[in-house]
């Protein structure tokens, strides 16, 4: 019984030479192993991507040699990458946000209102990241301290907000000139050696949300309250702060995306965020984070993003007919899908 | 035996009319481990629930090293260093040893940012000394990976980080194969070995009777024996001596055969 807790039997056979006197080793000790294991959901959608795109490049090789296409992909991208990355951890906390659309039509509508009203954009972007923050810590509390189910409630936020938004602006748009000349145009919606220059934002927001996820106090405890909230709480996690937090970090998102999306068309609709609902949605799953919460991965849901922006520039510049465009969507859901459920083994 | 770390005296408890318990003593010493052995309906869980302070018992006093403590509640029995390891829905399991093991008390740097190869350092220590040592898994490892026995090494390596002297397992061995059950009570005397207390409540007797230095009986909320391991010659003797408490007047089919026997 004093002996080492594994019997030799568990272990593989393998050359054990050299590892002796470690007390604690891995059967792969080999760090590209290590690393495929510890990533394998997101390796999975790149992979998913990869095949995606070589089977686009090689039905139309011309248009896909063009940079405009990926120029294109490259300005709207940002906009989903901003939320699909706190939905990550909403997603992890086992809760889910249907209201981020309607937070970034609000949020962005502020963000127009200052900028119409002459003040300068950056304070508009401050007055829009309050916005969501203040709408991320509503519908959060109205899910967590008012005991609603986040998919049902959520889901009311977003026609109440939306509703809001239509109701005072009666499906009027604002457009916002003098915003070219701005010099937070320049920083944050501009082009640097043809790149559009929303991307780097996007990436730089995506690495940081991944330490954030994987490296904090913050990222940790939304896993441990994702897998077990009864043990969360058990050790002193406020469990119920945690879930709040999730939803603030969402409308923080949908605050910054709403208004890039606003700073690509120089033009505010009633109708801003409307559009990304399901295909925001879609890249979090395509990119491997499960249903079930207490894992996930932030830089798969970017890959899963980019895979599900690529469908639709893909399909059309491939040469098929936009009619196309849904069907390959769900080809790609569900392909990923079938892919995550065969790759990750789901631990009770 | 050491300094006492608990004790708990003519401890009574009663929902409305009926009472769960009905005035027990018990008390754990330093470097010990009690085993608490008891039918379904005996008050065991009443018992961890009052030691853990998540219920406050109706009349009674509670002693931590000698000293009487009033107002006791979860809070006070945090600070006595008594910890709790739930057989089942204490660990999240998706998670590594490393987030299990620090769970709600990260091991954290500038604003808040983990402390990585820190946590791991210290985990592997935990491990070490509680005896989890293995060739397959490391403190990174999933615990879902993990056996039933491996788990329960978890969190009691979890509950020796938050310095606990006193850890309450309760059926920690309930449902675990033999090998399992092998690996727990490694970690029970590695823990021991360590100077910590191990209160170790079973329904099983032969595992309690292979692992307690001292075995207490509790019996329809009151303690019905409470002896040393010098005392008790085998588990049959203890299980002799439930048969008789939950039956005085014997069953006669029971004990014919133990005649027979003898």
């Amino acid at each position: 019984m004093s002996k080492a807790m594994e019997p030799d039997l568990q272990t593989p056979l393998r050359r054990t030479s050299g590892q002796a006197a470690k007390e604690w080793s891995h059967p792969s000790n080999h760090w590209l192993r290590g690393f495929v294991l510890d990533n394998r959901a997101s390796l999975g959608t790149l992979a998913v991507f990869i095949v995606m795109m070589a089977v686009f490049i090689i039905a139309n090789p011309t248009v896909f040699s063009t940079w405009y296409l990926y120029s294109s992909v490259l300005t709207t991208l940002p906009v989903a990458l901003f939320v699909v990355v706190p939905l990550v951890f909403v997603v992890t906390c086992g809760e889910i946000d249907l209201s981020f659309p309607a937070t970034m039509g609000f949020a962005s509508w502020v963000f127009a209102l200052v900028v119409q009203a002459g003040y300068d954009p950056f304070l508009g972007i401050a007055a829009a990241v309050v916005t969501g923050t203040l709408l991320g810590f509503l519908v959060g509390s109205l899910v967590v301290y008012g005991g609603l189910s986040s998919l049902i409630a959520t889901l009311g936020m977003n026609f109440l907000l939306r509703g809001l938004i239509q109701i005072i602006n009666e499906g009027k748009s604002t457009a916002l000139t003098n915003l070219a000349d701005s010099a937070a145009y320049k920083i944050f919606s501009s082009q640097i050696w043809g790149i559009p220059v929303q991307i780097f934002w996007a990436i730089a927001f995506v690495v940081f949300s991944a330490l954030l996820y994987n490296r904090h106090r913050f990222g940790a405890q939304v896993k441990v309250v994702g897998d077990n909230p009864d043990s969360a709480k058990q050790m002193g996690i406020d469990v119920k702060l945690v879930r709040v937090k999730v939803f603030v970090f969402t409308g923080i998102g949908a605050a910054i995306a709403g208004t890039f999306s606003v700073m690509i068309n120089f033009t505010w609709w009633p109708t801003a965020g409307d559009g990304y609902l399901l295909p925001v949605l879609a890249s979090v799953f395509v990119g491997g984070t499960p249903t079930w919460g207490g894992i996930g991965t932030v830089v798969g849901g970017a890959i899963g993003a980019v895979t599900v922006s690529f469908i639709q520039t893909g399909v059309v510049a491939a040469g098929l007919s936009g009619f196309y465009v849904q069907f390959f969507n769900g080809l790609i859901i569900i392909l990923s899908l079938l892919g995550h459920k065969w790759n990750q083994a789901r631990y009770r | 035996m050491g300094e006492r770390i608990i004790e708990l005296r003519d401890i009574k408890k009663s929902y409305g009319q009926v009472y769960a318990l009905g005035g027990v003593n018990l008390s754990v010493d330093r470097g010990e481990v009690v085993g608490l052995i008891g039918d379904n309906g005996a008050g065991k869980s009443t018992l961890i629930k009052i030691l853990s302070g998540v219920v406050k018992p109706t009349s009674g006093e509670i002693l931590v090293r000698g000293k009487p403590v009033s107002g006791w509640s979860a809070a006070r029995s945090r600070d006595a260093g008594i910890e709790t390891v739930f057989q089942d829905r204490a660990l999240a399991v998706q998670q590594t040893i490393v987030r299990n093991i620090f769970m709600g008390r990260e091991l954290t740097g500038f604003m808040g940012w983990l402390k990585v190869n820190k946590e791991i350092a210290e985990a592997s220590r935990l491990m070490r000394e509680i005896g989890f040592t293995s060739k397959v898994f490391t403190p990174q490892s999933i615990v879902g990976q993990l056996s039933g026995g491996e788990r329960q090494g978890v969190a009691i390596a979890r509950a020796i980080y938050k310095q606990a002297e006193l850890i309450i397992l309760d059926e920690p061995t309930t449902a675990l194969s033999l090998t399992e059950t092998a690996k727990v009570f490694h970690f029970v005397r590695q823990v021991r070995a360590s100077g910590r207390s191990i209160l170790f409540i079973g329904h099983n007797i032969h595992h309690v009777f292979d692992i307690a230095d001292r075995f207490v009986v509790l019996d329809r909320g009151k303690v019905a024996l409470t002896a040393d391991r010098s005392e008790v010659k085998s588990a049959e003797d203890l299980i002799n001596f439930m048969e008789d408490v939950a039956h005085p007047g014997g069953l006669p089919g029971l004990h014919e055969g133990a005649e027979q026997r003898a």
